[in-house]
């Protein structure tokens, strides 16, 4: 898929930062704002699947490869059993709180849930991309 | 009847009006783009309706990545009905 013309490269590029910002917020405040990991990940992969669709297939291949986004999606995917299991080592069910309480309404509260929430907004990010790719190379193999 | 209940009426209607729009263009570009519209119209229907946390799932996933599957889909098939 080639890239799109020069305006709509320059809007993609100003406005990715601020979208990328806002589905950061979004995960990072999951348990303070409604919201939380899976609309701020979609949000992350919307701003990155906008630059990708302005800039051509071959040129974002180069910064965000498949094989990044897999890594990534694993990493989240590996995050959320790593906590779920402290909370068996330690606790006494899956997902059960270890961490201090902190005081209602601070950013560092809440025990384990901004943890699982960066969890979740990274697999789904990073999964939403992999669907990208997915449906382009699917596709572009039918053809061949 | 109350002016909140008036305008959430008045979106729904509009709801209808676009899902209609949506089913009888023949050109899918289109029709993808009139979807979107009518996501955002229910995004604001749950906001109204107390909702904040569907309201932004259904703005993010219904505007954003539905919308860019739909145009990557409608180029690798054929553009009109």
């Amino acid at each position: 898929m080639a890239g799109m013309t020069v305006i709509v490269r320059t809007i993609a590029r100003l406005l990715f930062p601020f979208t990328f910002l806002f589905g950061a917020y979004i995960v990072l405040h999951g348990h303070l704002t409604p919201g939380g990991g899976f609309p701020g990940g979609v949000i992350i992969a919307a701003s990155v699947v906008m630059l990708f669709l302005a800039y051509g297939i071959e040129r974002a291949q180069k910064r965000v490869g498949f094989l990044h986004a897999e890594v990534l999606e694993s990493v989240g995917g590996l995050a959320i059993v790593v906590l779920g299991l402290f909370g068996i080592l330690l606790g006494i069910t899956f997902l059960q709180n270890v961490f201090p309480l902190g005081t209602l309404g601070q950013l560092f509260s809440a025990g384990n849930l901004p943890l699982l929430y960066l969890g979740v907004g990274t697999k789904v990010a990073a999964g939403l991309i992999l669907i990208f790719y997915a449906m382009l190379f699917a596709f572009r193999g039918g053809e061949e | 009847m109350s002016l909140e209940l008036l305008i959430q009426n008045a979106l729904l209607v509009f709801l209808f009006v676009l899902c209609l729009i949506a089913i009888e263009l023949k050109d899918l570009l289109y029709s993808v783009i009139v979807l979107a519209g009518a996501s955002i119209t229910l995004a604001v229907i749950f906001f109204m309706l107390q909702a904040p946390d569907i309201a932004i799932t259904q703005a993010a996933v219904g505007a954003g990545v539905m919308t860019v599957l739909f145009v990557i889909a409608i180029s690798r098939t054929r553009r009109q009905e």
